[in-house]
């Protein structure tokens, strides 16, 4: 029996380390053909595009105007954080396009050699002060935040939100103390609206998101701190012809006029 | 012992260590995997920056006040869901075992409308000068409330097996109910206690989701080291593959404290902590 049971586990080490090397190696070869393949022809056939979550609205809206646009082609959508998503790529996912809402991610997944051609910027993010409906704590203005009988939360420095929050502390030199530092703005959007928190610090685009849920209290230093938003292809990308034409078509003026009605700024 | 173990039939058919083996590779695999990503050159200084560990220490002190709290309601629990008889028992045993099933972060969304600030309970709480959100009160709450079924379930398992014979004689020799809890019952079930509190502390231990939803996430306050993982695969992936290495070593460790007798869980102890006469009659 103890032998059998070795010779089972030697036989399945075999077989799963065969079955980890070999789709990767064939899926190399493959997506390379195709690419080339397809660099002649036209925006046709499937493309799937990574986006950061706080593309969500825009980017479907795009997507389906590049549907309709371009007969024939089909877009897939997968939305997460930023560094999440180079992550994905990294490892193989399967992604066309890639848009990051910060450079520092983009730079990221260039230095792994994984861009094809020139990221191009698309959009830009501010912060805004959303606080729950009616206001509590009357807050109006970045300098409110510090006050201390008030709970703030924010984004964590470490990423894209926590570094814009902390880059405009500086400019301003008032310090917060947020009672909580969330590693995503919807986590931070989400303890406001549950008005477990007085005000948070968020993007312009999540505070229209979220709707009335939140009242917004826009403040004139969230300027000094504007988040660019990059987009681009990925290199051996299935599909490069369409992946292209989608990065066109985002920073042409449809994908623009969308971006624009869901509050992100010119690039 | 030893000689009758070899003497028991197995029977298990050989296909049935081929699927066995998958399975365990399924879990051991990306485990190794970790541990080959894990930058050893920097390993030190990465698990021992001050953010670690604070995180570390933040989740061993919760992750410990959550098991005392899973102790102190869980036995009672047990105990009126094994041997009590009422009404919708049945109910309550799927109620108290619901957070194993629920997401996370479903049972944080549900804390925090129970224990927020707009929650059920939260504007008593705030009259009577309690502050629950984003404090380390609000960690333990929400390390209790995932890890409570675990110690509920192996308990309730130990004393079902270990049946009421003995509190029944204990009974007819004059011992009231609180006497025969504590003398007969606890400790006949007390490795299924200690292994069902070591499995809640791991658990704590692993809480991300009702933590991350409820208590937010501070350092030194509320950012456990499973959240610390999450912040840090932000910028520094070798720092999160480090504390994550770090973090199964400490739940290996703490799971292999739980089953380092393969008879831990079971009222196995009987021989020893009583002097029933009758004892290896009733063990069978």
């Amino acid at each position: 029996m103890r032998r059998a049971f070795a010779g089972v586990l030697v036989v399945l080490a075999l077989a799963l380390a065969l079955a980890g090397c070999s789709p990767a190696a064939d899926g190399g070869a493959a997506k390379q053909g195709t690419a080339v393949d397809g660099g002649a022809s036209g925006a046709a056939g499937s493309v799937t595009v990574f986006a950061a979550a706080s593309l969500k609205t825009a980017f479907t809206d795009i997507a389906g105007k590049f549907e309709a646009a371009n007969p024939g082609t089909d877009v897939t959508l997968s939305f997460a954080g930023s560094a999440d998503l180079v992550t994905q790529i990294t490892q193989g996912a399967p992604a066309d396009v890639f848009a990051s809402a910060d450079t520092r991610n983009m730079d990221k997944l260039e230095g792994e050699n994984l861009v094809a051609g020139e990221p191009g910027n698309f959009a830009t993010n501010t912060l805004t002060i959303v606080v729950p409906p009616g206001n509590p704590a009357r807050i109006t203005g970045f300098s409110d935040l510090a006050r201390s009988d008030i709970k703030v939360v924010a984004c964590a420095s470490q990423v894209p939100c926590g570094a814009a929050a902390q880059a405009i502390e500086q400019e301003t030199g008032t310090r917060l103390s947020p009672v909580s530092e969330e590693s995503s703005v919807t986590d931070v959007l989400g303890k406001v609206i549950s008005g477990e928190a007085d005000a948070g610090l968020v993007y312009v685009t999540d505070a229209r998101n979220a709707g009335t849920k939140v009242e917004e209290v826009t403040f004139p230093e969230a300027a000094t701190a504007i988040n660019t938003y990059p987009i681009a292809a990925v290199k051996g990308a299935r599909n490069k012809a369409t992946a292209v034409a989608f990065v066109d078509f985002v920073r042409g003026p449809e994908g623009q006029a969308a971006l624009a009605a869901a509050g992100f700024g010119k690039p | 012992m030893t000689a009758r173990k070899a003497a028991t039939y197995t029977g298990i058919p050989a296909w049935v260590y081929a699927v066995a083996a998958a399975g365990a590779l399924l879990v051991v695999l990306p485990l190794a995997a970790m541990v080959a990503k894990v930058n050893w050159a920097n390993f030190i200084p990465l698990v021992t920056s001050e953010s670690s560990l604070t995180a570390l220490g933040l989740s061993l002190r919760t992750s410990a006040a959550s098991t005392v709290l899973c102790i102190i309601l869980g036995v009672p629990l047990a105990l009126v869901l094994a041997r009590g008889s009422f009404p919708g028992q049945r109910v309550l045993r799927s109620l108290v075992l619901l957070p194993l099933v629920l997401p996370p972060v479903v049972g944080g969304i549900a804390l925090l409308y129970t224990f927020g600030r707009q929650g059920l309970l939260g504007r008593t709480l705030e009259v009577a000068g309690l502050q629950i959100a984003f404090s380390t009160t609000a960690v333990v709450l929400a390390q209790t409330f995932v890890a409570l079924p675990f110690l509920v379930v192996s308990l309730e398992g130990a004393l079902r097996i270990a049946g009421p014979r003995y509190e029944a004689v204990a009974a007819t020799l004059g011992a009231s109910p609180s006497t025969v809890l504590r003398r007969v019952t606890l400790p006949l079930v007390l490795p299924g206690l200690a292994s069902g509190a070591v499995l809640s502390f791991a658990r704590s231990l692993g809480e991300f989701g009702a933590t991350l939803t409820f208590a937010g996430s501070l350092q030194g306050v509320t950012r456990t080291l499973p959240l610390e993982i999450y912040l840090q695969r932000e910028t520094d992936a070798d720092a999160a593959v480090a504390l994550s290495l770090v973090l199964v070593a400490v739940a290996v460790a703490v799971v292999a404290l739980a089953y380092r007798s393969p008879r831990a869980g079971r009222p196995a102890t009987v021989e020893r902590t009583t002097t029933a006469p009758a004892a290896s009659g009733a063990v069978r």
